[in-house]
């Protein structure tokens, strides 16, 4: 049956079963692939979009109940990339794979339209929503404070010249 | 790919005016007709691209899984090439031979590539500073490039590379052997924080992931197997089925492997039913209304509780074979030194990359196209071909980026089941697997069983180890990444040295998951000296450089190395002998006993630091952990400092430093939980409920330093992985008096704080 969803500011719809998920609306019917699979059980995230501003599993979401709030996805975060967690996402080079990365900013997102000035325990409280298969949360909570205007954007200094033989000479 | 004599450049002219340029390895050429001499065909896809407007493309050749090594190719040619990278484009190569060797696995990226990539900037360069001083009139030694233009000094004239590119174009590209390269005190690309050329896309939700592929028409596909490995379908309602709206094509497949152990990487197709429709999700819905009536086979008879308990029992009796033996052991264990004894498990776990397995494909007038996240193009090429009977010069494959891999794609199985439905029902077609499809029916990284005894002289000197490895396959042979190398660490360093293996027959699929065989076995064995450090009545760190400087053993030959599984024979050809250099090792030790304070800082009762190394893919990697065990087995990593030594440089220190980070944590995810056990030939475990990752809370802060030395850039896909287990359980010990000696740690009642 036919669903008008209100997507990123722009009415839309879609003819499909009341039960499907809303996640494969967007994906297969409306062609929004930002939004990612991962699970299908709301255990990774990735399909995290706004729902009357609040994150939600898009997979556990039925088409149904998505009908009754606009939904703001990844794709209309910002018209042109320019939220300052897609700015701070960049500059500090938060995605390896990227695949879940939707869903992090998503979810972080609502995060800081709550508390502009999250502390680490709203942060931990809030992402740990999201699984990130390749390991970026050091970086994921650094670019959160970053737009938060919470840190300024600095990259450590990795390298270690050759100190050849400190080992045999070094007092360890 | 290396570069050899047999290595030569190629260049070309662009459609509309234009330089093209590419570094061929003869190796290709054998695919192509026996009558063709010389190089290839060019055409438009070559490694560099310069539009008469000066607009630069560089082509990434390697498939990108999350690695960075869509940044990391490019930036060598621009680091030669002197362009500004900001305004370099980046384009993923698809599968083609004239790129030569196109594949991820083994962390050979930067080894194989180091020096190539960077020949073919250097060549455009010198060939765009050649086509600039013939224009002038003038000798090439007073020109220079710089940012995308070449000067002449003396007159204070330049040229920007478009204006030069069609000129160049027509010059013979250099002999390899004249390429100046720059020394890396002059590199300003190579050694920059780099951010990943897709991340603009990435935080914007561009559609640039193997899932996201569309074409006009195309429907998608689901594809049920037996949950027991290889199991047939003897009935089911498929006309059933067939009714359900939405729904286009529903098949049976018999499949094209052979049932018993499974040795070789890729079996075949696997028997199962297909199901096309509209859309995904109409696809999956009617799935849940089959009825199928399954021929399980053998397989269905194997469970995890049978493998320990046949480890057990070989653990009584003596290995079934001896893989390597020096000195005497049981000499040196009744020589009245101090013995340890000691028994070690590991599960199986699954890859679990957060984008399941999926593939796009259309076959038509006998020619197979493929849209896939595959690691092997090559491999995957080869296995359609013979499986589906086509011929590989009629399956082409274009690389779209994959959401995460881990070693996953270096299996294609997915890519046959793709191509099979696509010669079905030829129309364009997406194969995607359910999150519960890819935990049960992954290549997982195979359980094993280490049982482990050793002995340390008055001294403290370790002087003796043995090891009976159970594992799985059948006679000589391993399942794939269920072998063990009789070079592994502390092999060559101890005096008495035997390694001896059983194995049990598999009928699972196992592969290699990020840094295979170190994954587990590092944990086994560095945990293990841990003991024997405490044993000693030593510090677990000072134990461990003892006996790294062990005589006789700074350089120990690895020559014998059996070959690392899941790479082309060729990618090796060329390469050094291998060695295990204690010094470097010693290097990185030293370092992570500075930045960690190894030794200096106090710690508060339940805090604990422990220290762990591993060398692995070419590179030398040490972690100290800093952990809190709390009250009822509450596990807090509050800190890892991660040390390595991958050569004399870091090509893009952003994407390096990622690699490490995202192997702490990966490595925290294995320890903790993850599990894929057997009962009745099924997998128990369906998704990350029950196979779970390490989530943002559960992240310790983490320090990463790289010592640099005088050797060849070598790669950080792996290596920074396998001490990151045993360190924490090295660190639980110290924190709490516990040792773990099984794996996930979840068996021995930890939990995350």
């Amino acid at each position: 049956m036919p669903f008008t969803l209100t997507v990123n500011g722009r009415q839309m719809t879609a003819d499909v079963p009341a039960d499907t998920p809303l996640l494969w609306v967007l994906r297969d019917v409306l062609k929004l692939h930002g939004t990612k699979y991962g699970c299908g059980i709301g255990q990774c995230r990735a399909c995290t979009v706004h729902l009357g501003g609040e994150p939600v599993a898009s997979c556990l979401t039925p088409v149904s109940a998505a009908a009754k709030a606009p939904i703001t996805t990844i794709e209309g975060l910002s018209p042109d990339g320019s939220h300052p967690l897609q700015i701070a996402w960049r500059e500090i080079d938060v995605p390896q794979c990227g695949y879940c990365q939707s869903g992090q900013i998503m979810t972080a997102a609502a995060l800081l339209a709550k508390h502009p000035k999250p502390t680490d325990a709203d942060i931990d409280a809030a992402m740990s929503a999201n699984l990130c298969r390749c390991g970026t949360y050091v970086r994921v909570r650094k670019a959160i404070h970053k737009a938060a205007g919470q840190i300024a954007v600095s990259h450590p200094d990795l390298i270690s010249l050759n100190t050849a033989g400190a080992a045999e000479e070094g007092g360890l | 790919m290396q570069v050899s004599r047999r290595s030569f450049l190629q260049v070309g002219t662009l459609s509309g005016g234009g330089l093209m340029l590419g570094l061929f390895s003869a190796l290709p050429r054998r695919s192509f007709a026996q009558n063709q001499e010389g190089p290839p065909p060019f055409d438009a896809k070559a490694f560099i691209r310069i539009a008469p407007d000066g607009t630069v493309t560089l082509i990434a050749r390697n498939p990108e899984i999350g690695q960075g090594v869509k940044n990391m190719l490019p930036m060598l040619i621009a680091e030669e090439l002197d362009v500004d990278w900001k305004k370099v484009k980046i384009e993923q190569a698809d599968f083609d031979a004239k790129y030569g060797l196109q594949t991820t696995g083994g962390s050979r990226a930067a080894s194989n590539n180091y020096l190539p990539m960077r020949q073919v900037g250097a060549a455009g360069r010198q060939m765009l500073i050649a086509a600039a001083a013939k224009k002038w009139g003038v000798p090439e030694s007073e020109c220079f490039a710089e940012n995308g233009r070449v000067y002449h000094r003396p007159t204070d004239r330049s040229l920007g590379y478009g204006e030069l590119a069609s000129a160049a174009a027509a010059l013979p590209a250099p002999d390899l052997a004249t390429l100046k390269l720059k020394e890396a005190s002059a590199f300003n690309v190579i050694g920059q924080w780099t951010p990943g050329v897709d991340v603009p896309d990435i935080v914007t939700g561009k559609p640039i992931y193997s899932i996201d592929f569309t074409l006009p028409g195309m429907l998608f596909a689901v594809y049920e197997k037996c949950p027991a490995f290889g199991g047939k379908v003897k009935s089911a309602n498929i006309d059933e089925i067939k009714q359900l709206p939405g729904i286009k094509h529903v098949f049976i497949s018999e499949g094209t492997m052979k049932l018993g152990p499974i040795l070789e990487g890729d079996p075949g197709l696997e028997p199962g039913i297909a199901i096309v429709a509209e859309t995904w999700w109409t696809a999956q819905s009617a799935r849940k209304k089959l009825k199928v009536e399954w021929d399980e086979g053998p397989a269905a008879s194997q469970s995890s509780a049978q493998f320990a308990q046949r480890a057990q029992e070989f653990s009584k009796s003596s290995p079934a074979r001896m893989l390597r033996q020096d000195g005497d052991v049981n000499a040196a264990f009744s020589a009245g030194a101090k013995v340890v004894e000691a028994a070690y498990s590991y599960p199986f776990i699954s890859h679990a990359p957060l984008e399941p397995r999926n593939c796009s494909a259309h076959y038509k007038d006998g020619k197979l196209e493929f849209w896939s996240n595959t690691q092997l193009p090559a491999r995957a090429r080869a296995l359609v071909a013979k499986h589906l009977q086509i011929p590989e010069d009629s399956i082409t494959i274009h690389l779209l980026r994959a959401g995460g891999s881990f070693g996953r794609g270096l299996s294609n199985d997915y890519m046959v089941e793709t191509g099979y439905i696509a010669k079905t029902i030829g129309v364009p077609v997406k194969l995607l697997w359910s999150r519960e499809d890819d935990m049960t029916h992954d290549y997982y990284r195979p359980g094993g069983f280490h049982f482990l005894k050793a002995a340390v002289d008055p001294s403290g000197k370790l002087a003796a180890w043995q090891n009976h490895f159970v594992s799985f396959g059948a006679g000589e042979k391993f399942s794939p990444s269920a072998s063990i190398s009789p070079t592994e660490f502390p092999s060559g360093f101890v005096p008495n040295y035997s390694l001896g293996a059983s194995v049990m027959p598999l009928q699972l699929k196992t592969g290699a998951l990020r840094a295979p065989g170190a994954n587990s076995q590092s944990f086994v064995f560095q945990s293990f000296i841990d003991e024997l450090a405490h044993a000693a009545g030593k510090d677990p760190l000072q134990f461990r450089i003892e006996l790294l400087k062990a005589p006789g053993t700074n350089l120990v030959s690895a020559a014998a190395k059996p070959k690392v599984e899941n790479e082309p024979s060729h990618t090796r050809q060329g390469a050094r002998p291998q060695v295990y250099d204690a010094g470097r090792m010693l290097g990185v030790l030293a370092l992570l006993a500075e930045k960690s304070g190894w030794g200096k800082r106090k710690l508060p009762t339940g805090t604990g630091m422990g220290v762990a190394f591993h060398y692995s893919f070419q590179g030398y990697f040490g972690h100290v952990a800093e952990v809190t065990v709390g009250a009822n087995n509450t596990l807090k990593v509050n800190k890892v400092w991660a040390c390595g030594d991958v050569g004399s440089q870091i090509v893009n220190p952003s994407g390096a430093e990622a690699q490490v980070q995202g192997a702490i944590i990966d490595g925290l995810s294995e320890l903790m939980a993850q599990e894929i056990t057997l009962e009745g030939g099924r997998v128990m475990q369906t998704n990350y409920d029950k196979h779970p990752l390490a989530r943002l809370k559960n992240a310790p802060e983490i320090e990463v330093h790289f010592h640099k030395t005088d050797h060849d850039p070598t790669g950080l896909g792996e290596p920074a992985l396998p001490p990151l287990l045993p360190a924490v359980c090295n660190a639980i010990f110290a924190a709490c008096g516990k040792r773990v000696r099984e794996l996930p740690l979840s068996r021995s009642g930890f939990r995350w704080a």
